[in-house]
């Protein structure tokens, strides 16, 4: 039709596409509706380009999910806050689309636009928007209007607002438990919004009914919601009001409730105070600990270390330190593992006489533990033990323990060892760690497995970075180049590996006296792959040392190399001289 | 039933059903061979009754929408006119239908999978669109079936026919790309042209008149199916029920040995909460069969066993459920025990009622209805193929024994229907008193093979054969009873429509629908 000038073209390109039969075309214009609305301008984008879009619903959801999001940042292009209103529409008719993650989308963009519109217009606009919404004939309309009313409550006047919290209270009752689940959801968020006086009234009325809900699924959300809700409410209400809630959530039938109940237990503790923590919910978290469940346990465990921090020394080790007794010889690994993770954060909660006298033994019968997440879960937090204990105590209790799982028969387990090695190593001191580990460390370059030999190189590196050069020359260097004559092809295969990430460590002098002479010699071997490996090893080496040395050693060697019958080798030594030229001409 | 002297039912029982032939979809001609991928082998009515889906062995779902509702929806502010409409009865017509499933092949286990559509279950209808479940042996797929524009576009900024050179639809992607300084396809020069417009361009403040917004013309729909979600690789066996939860968002799927959690909005992951696999498959000697959802419970499952239990688990116990909340077993008559006996027992098919009070379970023999508060024998027992007993030992041979018969209750609960051989169902009240047994035939005159007196249904009764009298010379495999047995048509797949005396059922290829 119209012609279009040059450089218009692309635009107009894009403004085409946005009804192109590839979705990939749709979705490029919609992520530049911007660039559109700015080339259409203020004007024509809320006459043309909106209503354009509210007419688009029925594409596929990947589109509208880009619309939804796109929208939310269209106020400037519209004109302003004073013509923001004009966004709802398409917004609106997103909200009520079959995807769950487009309607999510567009509530947030609504939520997001409503924040930063007027007064008036939200009570125009917004406000019959969300009552539009919450009696739409689909569910998925209701669902999205619950997540808006705390958009629009705040700022309507006193009559809608009293509808506003009617509504709210049908949706708690929806025969669809979609509509229940995001209404229970999304209540916290709503309460705070709402006036204290109708909050113990009307909202704490539409708690109750959710809390009773036949669906397991909605009385779950239900418990999210306690936390939100306690914090809002005085002390005293929240006593009253959410604490036989919980405690009663705490013996509910379904094993899913109770779970939720053992996540979220320890953030209502602030809400109820000390002394209604003390007499309801630690006795209340201590049957969690103790429940028939495994998954309940499992929850409990992981906040062993939360709830502790929140009670005094003395209340957790009365209390709840038992259970953490029984849970560290429980039947089901997960729960021995979630408890393993966590169960370090106690030493500073409980100081360092009860840590050395009631946790160590816990620490140390999971380190023990047949299965091999609950050990490595102890030894990742082993720091948070040394700041407690003191590093002689650890080193002289925890150290065997180490030791056996150095060798391991998981080899994940070896490679998480491996991985916390230097932070032993920093915490161990370099005496100590030359008697008990250095030969470890040596010991997994010769592993079967080449994920450990790969990182028991990396710990090399890192440990020749923590106790310097002149350390790792006395007491790495010799041992790892001993093991360049290997008779194994893949173990001197680690060791060239070790050798170029040991030369940058190391530096220019080290690295041509000591290292160089071997890497060369390898160069000799007969397995291809050694030697295409000493031309990879050779290029990372020549920016380190000095030019000399390059055009003495290194050079010959690769030359000698690209001659080599193997493809590979040839391939390599090329690629390595070629760099080795560039290094030059850059210097 | 033990009839009216323990539920005083003051109407009495209601008046067996006189069946009527309502429609017939894929109807075979005379001497027309059936391909195997047409046979029918899931048949589902979703809640409301509007529509119909079956799936087929060729991996399709077809589905099927009522044609009489329209009418009603308009009737429903007069409900006087309701009254009139006693005639009417459910109507359908072809909808859409679509491949769900394609035969596939397993290279790790070197196992073909057939495409063969087990189960299909309808979820919540949203927005107007569709959406169900099918599912094959291995994979479960979630359908979504939704009008859809056809676009048509008339307006455009740049003239299609400039711009594509030699293409004349208003697809402009490859014309596009024919010109890469200028296109918006993901490619890198894209960019580089618009940052060139961002930066280098300013728009002006009144905005580029001369652009317009594409116009669409065309305001033809179609009916598109869309795959939204695929739950793949959660059954090492053969998927034989899926089943929705009534919490709208999650549903279980069962293969021989384990039953499977899954939300819909979830593809990647399932929980498992029901594993009977024996640490050592030699000691092997009870599989799943069925498995269903309560329709209002959404923490009550039961799942039935070839050894002829139906056990009812309680999801709030615990996370994994091999430990029943209940167990539904028939015990046997002493000395009757043969060969077959456990064979028989097998349960094909269990479904709850629509109040969930009742389980009807199928075996082989015979249909049970068990009420959940009485674990200790079932409330009713229907005698569906007593007759074939003398012949077991040929049902073996020829594998017949292992056929699968599904069964179903009225949206009302107050009868049972499953089917038999010889495109042959039987309809029982089960209402207290009620006598009502009626055998149909899937055919357009299905009442042809009804016995004169029904026989009264009970568990107690082992001579309550409904005998099928068959004429004339059409019925060649009468025996000397006159009962009929041909094994090859079997009319496994049957539904009650959920609100209204409606029959779908297949026979082979063809879907019949009657109504009373």
């Amino acid at each position: 039709m119209a012609m279009v000038d040059q450089p218009l073209y692309p635009i107009a390109v894009l403004i085409d596409e946005l009804k192109n039969e590839d979705i990939q075309l749709r979705l490029n214009s919609i992520r530049r509706l911007s660039t559109i609305a700015r080339a259409l301008g203020e004007e024509r984008t809320r006459k043309e380009l909106i209503p354009f879009l509210s007419e688009n619903n029925d594409d596929d959801d990947e589109v509208l999910l880009a619309t939804a999001e796109e929208l939310g940042v269209f106020v400037p292009y519209v004109g302003g806050v004073e013509h923001a209103s004009v966004l709802l529409p398409p917004l609106e008719t997103l909200c009520t689309v079959e995807e769950t993650c487009v309607r999510d989308k567009s509530v947030e963009s609504l939520c997001r636009i409503g924040a930063q519109m007027r007064e008036q217009d939200l009570v125009d606009h917004f406000i019959p928007l969300v009552k539009r919404l919450a009696s739409g004939e689909w569910f998925t309309a209701r669902v999205s209007s619950c997540g808006l009313f705390h958009i629009a409550y705040p700022s309507a006047p006193e009559a809608l607002k009293t509808e506003l919290r009617t509504i709210y209270g049908q949706l708690c009752q929806d025969d669809m438990p979609m509509v229940r689940r995001s209404a229970a959801t999304n209540l916290g968020k709503f309460a705070a919004t709402v006036e204290a006086a109708h909050l113990k009234t009307d909202i704490m009325s539409v708690f109750d009914d959710l809390t009773q809900d036949d669906q397991d699924s909605v009385r779950l959300l239900a418990v999210e919601g306690c936390a939100a809700l306690g914090k809002l409410l005085e002390p005293q209400d929240c006593v009253a009001h959410i604490l036989p809630v919980i405690v009663n959530f705490s013996q509910d039938k379904s094993w899913r409730v109770r779970y939720m109940v053992a996540n979220q237990l320890y953030e209502l503790c602030e809400a109820v105070g000390p002394d209604s923590t003390k007499t309801e919910l630690v006795p209340a978290y201590v049957r969690l600990l103790r429940d028939n469940e495994a998954e309940v346990r499992i929850a409990a465990a992981g906040k062993v270390t939360k709830f502790s921090r929140i009670l005094s020394p003395e209340l957790a080790i009365q209390h709840i330190l038992p259970c953490v007794k029984e849970l560290s010889t429980d039947s089901s690994q997960h729960v021995r593992s979630a408890l393993a993770s966590v169960i370090m954060g106690m030493a500073p909660v409980l100081g360092k006489d009860a840590t050395i006298e009631q946790l160590l033994p816990i620490f140390l019968s999971l380190l023990k533990d047949e299965f091999p997440d609950v050990r490595l879960n102890i030894i990742s937090k082993l720091d948070q033990v040394n700041q407690v204990i003191g590093i002689d105590l650890l080193s002289q209790s925890l150290l065997p323990a180490i030791v056996e799982l150095a060798e391991d028969r998981h080899w994940r387990v070896r490679l998480a060892i491996i991985e916390y090695i230097p932070l032993l190593a920093s915490q161990l001191g370099v005496g100590f760690f030359d008697d008990k580990l250095g030969a470890l460390c040596m010991q997994w370059l010769k592993d079967k497995v080449y994920s450990i030999r790969d990182a028991a190189a990396n710990n090399v590196k890192r440990l020749a970075e923590e106790f310097g050069p002149e350390w790792a020359m006395q007491h790495i260097i010799p041992q790892v180049l001993d093991m360049i004559n290997d008779p194994h092809y893949l173990y001197r295969m680690t060791i060239l590996h070790a050798i170029s990430l040991l030369a940058p460590v190391l530096g220019s002098e080290i690295t041509s006296t000591n290292l160089l002479p071997l890497v060369v010699n390898a160069a000799k071997d007969r397995v291809p792959n050694i030697k295409f490996n000493v031309a990879k090893v050779l290029q990372s080496i020549i920016p380190i040392v000095e030019e000399s040395v390059v055009e003495s050693t290194i050079k010959p060697c690769l030359v000698e190399l690209s001659e080599d019958p193997d493809v590979d080798v040839r391939f390599f030594a090329s690629q390595a001289l070629q760099s080795s030229d560039q290094v030059k001409m850059s210097s | 039933m033990n009839g009216a002297e323990v539920v005083a039912a003051p109407a009495g029982p209601p008046v067996p059903l006189d069946w009527k032939f309502s429609q017939v979809f894929g109807e075979r001609t005379a001497g027309e061979e059936v391909q195997e991928v047409d046979i029918i082998s899931a048949i589902e009515f979703d809640k409301s009754g509007d529509h119909l889906a079956t799936g087929d062995r060729g991996g399709r779902v077809v589905l099927f929408e009522r044609t009489d509702t329209k009418d009603h929806g308009e009737s429903r502010r007069d409900s006087e006119r309701m009254d009139y409409s006693l005639g009417r009865h459910p109507e359908f017509r072809y909808k859409t239908e679509f491949q769900s499933h394609e035969p596939e092949f397993d290279y790790l286990k070197s196992l073909e999978i057939e495409e063969k559509i087990n189960k299909i279950r309808w979820c919540q209808i949203a927005n107007g669109a569709l959406f169900l479940l099918s599912t094959n042996d291995k994979t479960i797929k979630f359908w979504k079936v939704q009008e859809k524009k056809v676009k048509k576009i008339a307006e455009m900024n740049v003239d299609p026919s400039k711009s594509m050179g030699n293409g004349s639809t208003a697809s402009s992607s490859n014309s596009i790309s024919a010109r890469p300084s200028l296109e918006n396809g993901g490619f890198p020069d894209s960019d580089r042209s618009f940052n060139y417009l961002s930066s280098d361009f300013s728009f002006p403040p009144g905005g580029i008149p001369s652009l317009r917004l594409p116009v669409v013309s065309s305001h033809e729909t179609s009916l598109v199916a869309r795959c939204r979600r695929v739950y793949a690789h959660a059954h090492d066996y053969h998927i034989n029920s899926i089943s929705n939860n009534s919490d709208g968002e999650t549903f279980i799927s069962a293969d021989d040995l384990r039953i499977n959690l899954w939300n819909l909005e979830i593809s990647n992951q399932s929980f498992n909460i029901v594993d009977v696999k024996p640490a050592n498959m030699e000691d092997l000697t009870e599989v799943i069969t069925s498995a269903e959802f309560h329709p209002t419970h959404c923490n009550t499952l039961a799942y039935s066993s070839s050894k002829g239990s139906i056990r009812l688990i309680d999801l709030r116990q615990s996370a994994l459920c091999d430990s029943h909340a209940k167990l539904f077993e028939e015990q046997e008559a002493p000395g009757s025990r043969s060969f077959f006996t456990e064979i028989i027992a097998s349960i094909s098919d269990i479904k709850f009622g629509k109040d969930g009070r009742y389980i009807l379970s199928r075996d082989y023999m015979t249909l049970k209805l068990w009420d959940i508060n009485m674990d200790s024998g079932p409330v009713a027992t229907y005698q569906v193929h007593e007759y074939l007993r003398p012949k077991l030992c040929d049902l073996y041979e020829n594998d017949s024994i292992f056929d699968k018969f599904e069964c179903c209750l009225s949206g009302d609960g107050l009868r049972v229907a499953t089917g038999s051989y010889s495109n042959l169902f039987r309809v029982f009240g089960c209402a207290p008193g009620s006598t009502e047994a009626t055998t149909l035939e899937a055919s357009k005159n299905p009442m042809r093979r009804q016995v004169p007196t029904p026989s009264r249904p009970s568990r107690s009764l082992g001579n309550s054969i409904t005998r099928v009298v068959r004429r004339g010379a059409e019925n060649p495999g009468v025996d000397a009873n006159g009962n009929s047995f041909d094994f090859t048509t079997k009319l496994l797949h049957l539904a009650w429509h959920p609100s209204e005396n409606s029959i779908a059922c297949a026979a082979a290829n063809s879907l019949y629908m009657y109504y009373a």
